[in-house]
């Protein structure tokens, strides 16, 4: 099958995925909610307030209306106005998406950065004496949860030794850098706003590694095993017996083979780091969708938290998606099964 | 002849539980993780069956012990209203874990049901319960399980179920991979072939062989369960107070981390003290089910 013919019946399998998914998060806001108007209007709420609420989402109409209209919403831009700061959730959505991106993306860097040469490593030194620290810190790893890391940085890094910013996007004395892609650290290489530069990659430090404690044991689990694996491949033990130097064979011949598993991992790992935000930009306040949904589940915003389930889950199907074509690209096997 | 065969049982009991216990003599990780997980989930039980066993009482505060550093009589410091951190932590942690034992054992039942049931059947039954489980799976699963718990409410159960919600399709996935490899197994076609009827050859026969596996992903799992459960008590979802569960004493204890780090820093602590408990008991029965990966 050609690669055109791979990438469209790969994004036609997104279709159904999406639309059970849209159901689900249907189901969950307007017949698992014990109490649907006051739901979407808000503890707060008014009787007039309460009434409009269910004009305005037919709320009172039959589910299966109830359930054209929402769906029609989604496409239309229509996600409902937050019942707390009264503005379109699809707006708020749309002004923390930028920094939450930036940070994930952050992260996910480090945790490949981290975890590759972990995985790498203990493959090489498997069963010697430097496997079993490898495997502390990847069990350390494994078992903190994710505030507990949070924290940890922010008392030893922002508040013992004051090296790094404790929370924030950007020192408040600067001015952000102009709008462009709303990602400081992009935004103010491109204006060449040096000094906006500088703070914002101080402030994504802390909040980037913490939440890359979350996914780098994955990346470096993934990259072991596939490295033991291919290290045992036949075409390995050729060149070897080739009289190729060790080094070659390690990372030109075994690497490049096994990295195209990690590859896949990437997926998993970027929806580990979307769950992570909620707790991590929450802790640093960083202004981001993370932040955005655990203020919201303390002010009762429903219409935001389902928002925000939405796109959260969007990115996810869209990586798995980009990460299924990517793989299909690397390795031709994938294409025909 | 039944009274051999229940003594020839006992005998092979007697005999894993021997071979189990020598295996976890083998590591001190694993004598960590057996004793300190048997303590945690037994402590648990009686605390949950009793709670003034602890000593604590989540309504009594005094303003005079606010903020106390660690000290003998006061191990984890205390709290924002002067009580005792360490009881606070012995009171919460029995909810973590009555929370987990709920979710692992909902999500272990479901999934060996419908994966079973998906594998064995296979055609239509299995495309259908697939492809929920597949939208199930779509979602991250906190940002799911935070959607579900907001639309009930906050509250302990509520925080349970979420949980629930999302966890299952794993434990689908993997019932039905193993009923798909079992199915295909010799001793299966032979007991088909020595006329087993339909409904004992999966009771006798096929279940037993999906569900050991499972049992060893299970006990690893509960470590990933106990984190979620305590990310969720954190955002306020979870058991709320005065009769908090770890995660909301973390929470509590956000705004002093620079001032008395104790307050969320020790309870953060328990939970990874945990978590960790629970991966090398999990490590220690997997290595027991599958012999293969014992050394």
């Amino acid at each position: 099958m050609g690669i055109g013919g791979f990438i469209a019946r790969r994004a036609l399998l997104t279709i159904p995925v999406f639309f059970g998914v849209t159901f689900l998060t249907f189901f969950i806001s307007h017949v698992a909610v014990p109490n649907p108007v006051l739901a979407w209007a808000g503890e707060k709420a008014s009787p007039q307030t309460l009434q409009a609420i269910a004009a305005e989402y037919h709320l009172k109409a039959p589910l299966y209306l109830q359930y054209y209209y929402y769906m029609s919403g989604l496409f239309e831009g229509n996600w409902g106005v937050s019942p707390v700061v009264h503005l379109p959730v699809l707006q708020l959505i749309e002004t923390y998406f930028p920094a939450t991106i930036e940070l994930s993306i952050a992260a996910l860097i480090l945790s490949l950065v981290i975890g590759l040469p972990i995985g790498v490593l203990s493959a090489l030194w498997s069963g010697r004496r430097l496997d079993y620290p490898i495997r502390v810190l990847y069990l350390t790893g494994i078992a903190s949860p994710p505030f507990l890391v949070a924290l940890g940085f922010q008392l030893v890094f922002a508040y013992y030794f004051r090296i790094l910013p404790s929370q924030g996007q950007l020192s408040p004395s600067l001015a952000p850098p102009a709008h462009i892609t709303g990602m400081y650290i992009v935004d103010s290489l491109l204006t060449h706003n040096w000094p906006d530069l500088v703070s914002s990659v101080r402030h994504i430090i802390l909040p980037a590694t913490a939440l890359s404690i979350i996914t780098f044991p994955i990346v470096s689990r993934i990259t072991r095993s596939s490295m033991l694996d291919t290290l045992q491949k036949d075409y390995v033990r050729t060149a070897k017996s080739k009289g190729l130097p060790s080094s070659v064979v390690t990372f030109r011949h075994a690497l490049r083979n096994a990295l195209t598993s990690t590859i896949t991992v990437i997926g998993f790992a970027l929806e580990l780091l979307l769950s992570g935000t909620i707790v991590i930009e929450s802790i640093f306040f960083w202004p981001g969708i993370g932040e955005f949904t655990a203020t919201s589940i303390l002010s009762l915003d429903f219409p935001s938290i389902m928002g925000v389930t939405v796109v959260y889950t969007l990115v996810v199907i869209v990586t798995n998606l980009v990460v299924d074509v990517a793989y299909g690209l690397l390795d031709p096997r994938v294409r025909i099964q | 002849m039944s009274t051999e065969a229940e003594a020839g049982m006992d005998e092979s009991r007697a005999e894993s539980l021997k071979l189990f216990l020598n295996l976890a003599r083998s590591n001190p990780l694993y004598v960590f993780g057996l004793f300190f997980t048997v303590v945690y989930l037994g402590y648990s039980l009686v605390a949950g069956i009793d709670p003034a066993i602890t000593g604590f009482n989540p309504l009594h505060t005094n303003v005079d012990l606010q903020l106390l550093p660690p000290s003998l009589r006061y191990p984890f410091g205390t709290d924002d209203v002067g009580r005792n951190l360490f009881l606070e932590v012995l009171y919460g942690a029995p909810i973590d874990a009555g929370a987990s034992v709920a979710i692992v054992l909902f999500s272990f039942t479901v999934g060996l049901l419908s994966g079973s049931i998906a594998g064995y059947f296979g055609g239509w039954v299995d495309e259908v319960i697939m492809r929920v489980t597949d939208i199930f799976l779509a979602f991250p699963g906190l940002v799911l399980a935070v959607a579900v718990a907001a639309a009930l409410g906050p509250g302990l159960l509520n925080a349970i179920f979420a949980i629930a919600v999302v966890w299952w399709p794993v434990y689908t996935r993997l019932a039905r991979g193993e009923t798909l490899t079992v199915k295909e197994q010799q001793y299966i076609t032979a007991a088909k072939a020595a006329g087993v009827g339909r409904a004992r050859l999966v009771v006798d026969h096929v279940l037993p062989n999906v569900v050991v596996p499972m049992v060893a992903y299970a006990t690893a799992d509960f470590g990933n369960v106990i984190i979620l459960f305590s990310v969720l008590g954190f955002l306020g979802l979870g058991a709320q107070p005065p009769h908090s569960d770890l995660g909301r004493i973390i929470y509590d204890g956000l705004n002093y981390i620079q001032f008395a780090p104790w307050y969320p820093i020790l309870p953060g602590l328990t939970i990874f003290v945990i978590v960790l408990a629970f991966a090398f008991l999990g490590d220690l029965v997997r290595d027991f089910l599958d012999p293969r990966t014992r050394r």
